[in-house]
């Protein structure tokens, strides 16, 4: 028997973001913070955004969790800094409809190696934990 | 006990999950039902659907005898000394909640304390919290021992004339630990302190003697114990819920109601308003017919067997760490992490194989942080549980230890 579900929902790329996240950490400037946790599970996260002009000029987290919404908060951060605010929450709603297990079409976004997330959508159970640091970004520009 | 004949009996245990048998090992968030059970709701439903203490009509006295006679159930299976004494709730939540409301905000005033344990589940923390916030006492909780018993030397220290309500789990849902009720009530009383035991682990696997115990409130679920979800039990001492004011208002709990004042019906409806969870508590009914024609000692037998093969087994697999105390002094629940693996990925892991475990805070923040953990594995078990699925388990850990060592 073969775990070859659990190799679509873990992909190389997930790992390697769940092992070596990018943008872990605080920002040293002042910043947009959020802290968010999934109350059902324990994860938690605290996301740091710096936006100026309608840009994310930077973002970096810190927080604890599985390998899911580690990982995604760490493509997260990587795929909206140097974005507009506009863009940002666009492919946070793409991201949305990923894990409803809709086609989606990123357009002229890149969504980088956020697209390595959709094997989740087959496992109801873990879409919260996907979408936890994309739900810290969205309250984060919101209170702007 | 022969668990392979008592599985025949759960018909749900009988299916694929993600194209394996499925290995129930969760039972400690909320147990299956057997065909006695499933049939004596649905037997209820189809012939003797009424409502019950108002009718004159022959299906409103049947419907009547059922649930009065679960309740004789239940006072049998706990030894209360009374029917006056079991009241009918939506859960063990609803029951500590109840006691919070009505006991401990009539009796508690700033000075008094509540202590608790540090291994309780939020529904036997919460309520404390909002209640001595309401009145000016103060919560404390008892310390625990490194192994995840309580630490009695500082229960002895702790109780004193100031202490007005201990609450303590009967069993730790995350470390299985048993606590020694009986003593920890002695040790109250001395002081005349009130005791309110959280049963939703303790009446599912151990034997209750309500009177040996002589805890003041005991509070348990049906869900947990082969009966339907939506119905739980507050069983309390006849004088104290004869002096306490009830928490709902509404049918079913009156005597007299006047335009500006009314009057309660006698124990144990006044804490019954509204109409009562009638086919929950003839399914809890059937429940207990079920778990005593097995007899609650063989199952505790059963529970401890396969908790020491499970822990024996799981320990073989390396960077395994299982939380709690040693085998004999815990019932069925081993909590554990696998070194470097998230315990929701493991649970994720262990589902493509049709294994169900729990992942997760398990409802006990607190506990948590006192293990120093963020979350937690946990595999429970009860009486249709076989060495078979312990075996299952451990082959399924070992292949998500193999996997996630392979991707990192």
């Amino acid at each position: 028997m073969s775990f070859n579900n659990l190799d679509t929902l873990y992909r190389q790329v997930i790992m390697d973001h769940y092992k070596h996240p990018r943008n872990r950490g605080k920002l040293e400037e002042d910043a947009l913070v959020v802290d968010m946790n999934n109350p059902t599970c324990g994860d938690r996260i605290q996301l740091q955004i710096q936006v100026e002009d309608g840009k994310v000029k930077d973002a970096k987290f810190e927080g604890e969790g599985c390998s899911i919404s580690m990982s995604s908060a760490s493509m997260m951060t990587q795929a909206i800094k140097g974005k507009s605010v506009e863009d940002a929450l666009r492919m946070s709603q793409l991201f949305s409809d990923m894990m409803l297990g809709k086609e989606i079409d990123p357009g002229s976004l890149e969504m980088g190696d956020v697209e390595a997330l959709q094997g989740v959508a087959k496992f109801p159970a873990r879409i919260k934990c996907a979408t936890l640091a994309w739900k810290a970004m969205e309250q984060g520009v919101e209170k702007k | 006990m022969d668990a392979r004949s008592i599985r025949e009996q759960f018909p749900i245990l009988h299916q694929e999950v993600n194209g394996h048998p499925l290995v129930y090992l969760d039972s400690s968030a909320t147990s299956h039902k057997p065909i006695k059970v499933l049939e004596a709701v649905d037997a209820y439903y189809r012939n003797d659907n009424s409502n019950v203490h108002r009718g004159v009509h022959t299906l409103g006295t049947r419907a009547t005898d059922k649930y009065e006679g679960a309740r004789e159930k239940v006072q049998q299976f706990i030894n209360a000394r009374s029917t006056k004494e079991v009241i009918f709730t939506r859960g063990t939540t609803t029951a500590i909640n109840t006691v919070a409301h009505s006991y401990a905000r009539a009796n508690l005033e700033p000075g008094d304390e509540v202590i608790i344990t540090p291994m309780e589940h939020h529904s036997n923390i919460i309520p404390w919290q909002q209640a001595v916030k309401a009145t000016g006492a103060t919560l404390k909780y008892f310390e625990l021992n490194e192994d995840g018993t309580l630490n009695m030397e500082d229960v002895k220290k702790s109780i004193g004339p100031q202490t007005k309500i201990v609450a303590l789990t009967h069993i730790s849902n995350v470390l299985g630990t048993i606590n020694p009720i009986k003593e920890i009530v002695e040790l109250a009383h001395r002081q005349n302190a009130v005791v309110l035991v959280d049963g939703a682990q303790g009446a599912p696997h151990v034997k209750v003697d309500v009177q040996d115990i002589d805890c003041d409130f005991y509070c348990f679920s049906g869900h947990k114990m082969c009966g339907p979800t939506g119905i739980g039990v507050l069983y309390g001492k006849q004088e104290l819920l004869e002096n306490m004011e009830p928490v709902e208002f509404g049918g079913e709990m009156i005597d007299f109601v006047h335009l500006y004042d009314s009057t309660w019906k006698e124990l144990p409806w006044k804490f019954e308003g509204g109409t009562p969870i009638i086919a929950g508590a003839i399914g809890l009914g059937a429940a207990i017919d079920f778990l005593t024609e097995i007899g609650l000692d063989k199952i505790e037998a059963h529970d401890q067997k396969l908790t020491a093969y499970a822990m024996e087994r799981m320990s073989e697999i390396e960077g395994l760490t299982i939380y709690g105390p040693s085998k004999d002094k815990r019932s069925a629940v081993v909590t554990f992490n696998i070194d470097g693996v998230h315990p929701h990925d493991t649970a994720t892991a262990l589902d493509t194989e049709g294994i169900a475990v729990r992942a997760g805070h398990h409802c006990a923040q607190p506990l948590m942080r006192w293990l120093d953990v963020t979350a937690t594995a946990r595999a429970s078990m009860y009486v249709y549980n076989t060495e078979d699925d312990i075996d299952k388990l451990v082959s399924g850990l070992a292949k998500t230890k193999e996997f996630f060592g392979n991707v990192f």
